[in-house]
């Protein structure tokens, strides 16, 4: 597969004793969309943040944009502003405006001027609806509008590939909507995502492929509509009867 | 009526709701007559103010001519009256600067921040301490300001001179500690918290003796590092490690999502500290700024012991001159007042600075 951005050759990875990844082989080609689900403490967080290396793995090879992972990596700043990332907890930068919080990465990683980083930002924030909010401070957001705000955050720095960690687990119910509407629309417009979620519905809707992890390892990797209709696994056909 | 009704009722809830709460007030209030009029009597009522010397103090108050007679000395030091303007000027340039800060706008702000870090603090030297242009090879010497040699500087013009190289110097070498502290490179992270227990670990006045006395043992013959700086060197040190614990706890109070978050914009690690980390844990840490910054406003007349003599100092030599002496009270009482409203200032300050910097739910 020639198109193929992320690729993952075997990882494992330890936490002191406690190994969280176990054989881990993954591959994402340009404009896939993989959701990643399994219950907690199986590995899925630990998984993407080994792919822009917020973790790092202690064996086997991690390939980001034909780019390996090491410690040797001298340019993981680079790759990190190739891959955007949106978390669980938002991690707006509080002391910001939410337009500064979008502008501040492309001003001082990208060296764009300050007019056109806002301008970006405007704009990226328009694309998840709170441009109105621009000039507040993340304080005063709803959960909801936080965590848009982070997803233009992410965008701004115009990745190639995005992962989201649990994006709506820390979200009121009512809040869940608008944000999975907005990683749609990103889906829709053609954007490399893998995503760590619970939100079947929203599997259903974008993905290609999905992972089901467990202990650390990949237990089944299908095609959605497979993967839905025909689990092979007994312990995936035991989560989804739990969280469908 | 209905004020008095009010007054009542709010004495009633306030102050006599039951019995120990009215003997609590009942004594609040005895104390507050017996030892407020003595006091006001001592300071004003029956103190005298106008006069030039001992003898014209008369009653039992306060004797203020001693703060008038002396207070160029207590402002100046032993500095040539002659040269004191060097002083002022160098002192109204702060101000100057300071006030119109305030006025302008944020990018003009950002030049006088610049100027008042980075170049006003070795103007200021200069023009207080005096310097000419000396050029050896062309026996060229031409004395610009008369040179004033740093031992007879004093009064609180030293203190302020002290506290403000202190406090400049001390924030960013604090600054720099605590990042080292937390780093992941064992060289650096041993190498700081070497340092921070280390001066953490000595009174200050055991640093400022190894400055004034030790130090210069350590030096070749020829080189001669003026002892006030080197005292200015020692306290700066010394406050830099108290800095460094400061910031760290600004610095752990940050949840681990914000790191991330930086990381994966891809900023590096001094972006990182400099545009998400720092200016987060530094708004936390004001007090214990302020704290810092107070405690080494008040550690300056400590440089007493090495022979230099500030505010304090002064005072202290004020009251042991021959012609004076018994008017120590005064002399502390006025020394106390101008501590603290200097103090308090300091205080204030960082609460508007508290409140400025608070961008959670305007």
């Amino acid at each position: 597969m020639s198109d193929k951005i992320i690729e993952l050759k075997s990882v494992n990875k330890w936490f002191g004793d406690f190994q969280v990844l176990k054989d881990v082989n993954l591959e994402v080609g340009l404009k896939q969309k993989i959701v990643v689900c399994g219950p907690s403490g199986s590995g899925k967080s630990t998984l993407i943040r080994c792919i822009n290396r917020l973790e790092e793995h202690q064996q086997g090879q991690i390939f980001v944009d034909g780019i390996e992972l090491t410690q040797a990596t001298k340019d993981i700043e680079k790759i990190r502003a190739e891959v955007g990332m949106v978390f669980q907890q938002f991690n707006l930068f509080p002391h910001l405006s939410v337009v500064d919080n979008c502008a501040l990465a492309p001003i001082w990683v990208k060296k764009m001027s300050k007019k056109e980083a806002e301008e970006l930002a405007l704009q990226q924030l328009e694309t998840v609806h709170i441009s109105d909010q621009a000039r507040k401070f993340p304080g005063q957001l709803s959960g909801g509008q936080q965590q848009r705000a982070a997803i233009a955050r992410a965008l701004c720095m115009k990745p190639k590939i995005m992962l989201f960690d649990e994006p709506t687990s820390a979200l009121d119910p009512e809040m869940i909507k608008e944000v999975l509407d907005v990683m749609v629309e990103l889906a829709k417009g053609g954007m490399t995502m893998i995503v760590v979620t619970h939100e079947m519905g929203f599997a259903k809707e974008v993905a290609d492929q999905m992972i089901f992890m467990d202990e650390g390892m990949i237990v089944e990797k299908a095609s959605t509509k497979e993967f839905f209709a025909n689990p092979k696994n007994e312990r995936t056909k035991l989560f989804l009867s739990q969280i469908l | 009526m209905i004020n008095i009704n009010k007054i009542y009722q709010w004495s009633r809830t306030n102050l006599f709701s039951n019995w120990y709460n009215s003997l609590l007030s009942l004594i609040i209030v005895f104390a507050f007559i017996k030892f407020i009029p003595p006091l006001l009597n001592w300071l004003f009522f029956d103190a005298t103010f106008r006069g030039s010397s001992k003898a014209e103090c008369y009653g039992d108050g306060a004797c203020w001519i001693f703060i008038k007679v002396w207070f160029q000395k207590l402002i100046y030091g032993l500095y040539p009256e002659n040269q004191v303007w060097r002083i002022n000027l160098a002192f109204l340039i702060l101000i100057f600067s300071v006030i119109t800060s305030i006025f302008v706008k944020p990018t003009i702000r950002r030049y006088i921040i610049i100027f008042l870090i980075f170049v006003f603090p070795f103007l200021a030297i200069w023009l207080i301490g005096g310097f000419a242009i000396d050029i050896e090879s062309l026996e060229i010497y031409i004395p610009i300001l008369e040179e004033v040699d740093t031992r007879v500087w004093g009064g609180l013009s030293l203190t302020f001179i002290i506290a403000i190289f202190a406090m400049l110097f001390c924030f960013p070498i604090g600054i720099i500690l605590a990042l080292g502290r937390r780093s992941e490179l064992p060289a650096i992270k041993y190498s700081s918290i070497v340092f921070i227990e280390f001066w953490r670990g000595v009174p200050l006045i055991t640093v400022l003796f190894m400055a004034s006395v030790m130090f210069p043992l350590f030096l070749p013959g020829d080189t001669n590092v003026d002892k006030l700086m080197r005292c200015v060197i020692g306290i700066t040190l010394f406050e830099a490690a108290y800095m460094a614990e400061v910031v760290r706890g600004g610095l752990q109070a940050l949840p681990r999502g914000q790191y991330d978050a930086a990381k994966s914009l891809g900023m590096g690690y001094w972006q990182m500290n400099a545009l998400i980390i720092l200016p987060q844990a530094l708004k936390i840490v004001i007090p214990g700024i302020a704290n810092t910054f107070i405690a080494l406003f008040k550690d300056t007349p400590l440089i007493l012991v090495v022979g230099l003599l500030e505010f304090l100092g002064m005072i202290k030599l004020a009251g042991a001159n021959p012609d004076w002496l018994g008017f120590a009270v005064e002399g502390y009482v006025f020394a106390a007042t101008v501590y603290w409203i200097f103090c308090f200032s300091m205080s204030r300050y960082s609460q508007r600075l508290e409140i400025r910097f608070s961008t959670e739910r305007k």
